[in-house]
């Protein structure tokens, strides 16, 4: 059954679809897997997101531009709520926001299910987003962003970023 | 209200609020950029952690008293020295690296089997923050221990330094598996975790050539707010800003 509130329900997400991350602005939060639920209470609009990592500070204006979004498009109760559990995985971006990222030149994630699962930064294979090449090794778990790993492809020499399982 | 539940929340935010603001100290000092980011993303990360524990406790206390005066940042910024319940190996200073990386590892081992536990708490926020920060933690012990390793099976003045470090640090390792009584009342017996992280500092120490430190007399204090001369000198800097003028913000 349609009913309005579906309807309205559906308008928000294609209106949460344009928010895009500020570190990475190729994607948006809805290519993340970042909003969890969209509920309608009443006149008051709650957008339930969840956190990547915990000290994301991307997350502050992650929320900011979402109330920015919605109140250009009308929308003025607007409750922003934060969830925890269930935690937050890469397995929940879309294969399109990992085809965005790889043309963005950021290493997608590479899933931790299947047999490629991850055992230490040089336990697979990560390829290089500029030369596909799988030659390429960690240069530190850690990358400019709490989300990235450092890498450096060995046939074309470039350094990249790798967008970790998590 | 459950005030043990209030300290212990706090317990571990201080903890992990500690150590960010300590590991924080080398942003745009670290030996080579790749470890200044590493460092300063593990800091990120804890005090990540640090708001969530501090936010839920703030949330608690304004149930039990009826009010909004407690936020995350009054209770990080406005609280004396003796209200913080941090284990005193957060406090302690960086030193050399060899000392930061191993005040890393015993904590992130720690904090590792800690919140493997709490996942299951039966207080659901607690169990919903553990189990999304134990993803980090996970990092943050690997990171650590390639260092003690590194370092402890590096050159000659490498491994003596974590030599050093080891003497200077081991000694404030004993308080992480002494149960306070807010720990007993809301948490669960930490002691139950002492076999396994003196297993795995064992394990990573053979690999590092070190040799495992011979019992000694163990400092306590920390988590019941009797710190070394260290803490004040910390809030001193971190609560600066806010004790000079008050609630400003940018
Ligand atoms: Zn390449």
């Amino acid at each position: 059954m349609v009913t309005s509130s579906n309807i309205e329900t559906k308008k928000i997400w294609t209106i949460l679809e344009q928010v895009t991350d500020p570190e990475i602005p190729v994607l948006t939060i809805a290519d993340l897997g970042i909003v969890r639920d969209v509920k309608i209470n009443g006149d008051e609009v709650e957008i339930i997101i969840t956190p990547t990592y915990t000290g994301c500070p991307a997350m502050d204006m992650i929320a900011m531009n979402i109330k920015l979004a919605l109140l250009e498009n009308g929308y003025s109760n607007i409750k922003i709520s934060s969830v925890l559990a269930p935690a937050w995985t890469t397995d929940w971006m879309t294969e399109d926001g990992k085809r965005k990222l790889k043309e963005y030149g950021i290493a997608p994630p590479q899933s931790e299910s299947g047999p490629r699962k991850w055992r230490g930064p040089e336990s697979f294979h990560v390829q290089c987003p500029q030369c596909n090449s799988s030659n390429t090794r960690c240069i530190s778990e850690f990358g400019s962003t709490a989300c990235k790993s450092l890498y450096q492809c060995n046939d074309c020499k470039e350094p990249f970023d790798y967008f970790k399982c998590h | 209200m459950n005030s043990s539940l209030i300290d212990y929340i706090q317990h571990l935010a201080d903890n992990a609020l500690i150590m960010a603001q300590r590991n924080a100290e080398w942003c745009g000092h670290g030996p080579v950029l790749e470890q200044d980011i590493a460092i300063t993303n593990i800091s990120l990360d804890l005090l990540g952690q640090s708001r969530n524990f501090y936010q839920y406790a703030a949330q608690l206390i304004n149930e039990s008293e009826k009010s909004d005066e407690a936020t995350e940042d009054s209770l990080a910024y406005l609280r004396t020295e003796r209200a913080f319940k941090n284990c005193f190996l957060a406090e302690q200073p960086n030193g050399d690296w060899a000392q930061t990386v191993l005040r890393q590892f015993f904590f992130s081992a720690y904090q590792f089997l800690l919140y493997k536990k709490l996942q299951d708490n039966t207080d659901e926020q607690i169990a919903a923050i553990a189990a999304k920060a134990l993803k980090e933690v996970t990092y943050h012990l690997r990171w650590s221990s390639e260092w003690v390793i590194r370092l402890g099976d590096g050159t000659e003045e490498s491994h003596q330094r974590m030599l050093t470090a080891i003497d200077e640090l081991w000694q404030y390792t004993g308080e992480l598996f002494m149960p306070a009584a807010y720990e007993l009342e809301s948490g669960f017996d930490v002691s139950s975790l002492k076999d396994d992280w003196f297993n795995k500092v064992v394990a990573v120490f053979e690999e590092a050539t070190l040799p495992v430190p011979e019992k000694c007399f163990m400092q306590t204090g920390g988590k019941t707010g009797i710190h070394t001369e260290h803490l004040g000198f910390i809030l001193a800097e971190m609560q600066y800003l806010q004790r000079t003028y008050p609630n400003a913000e940018w």
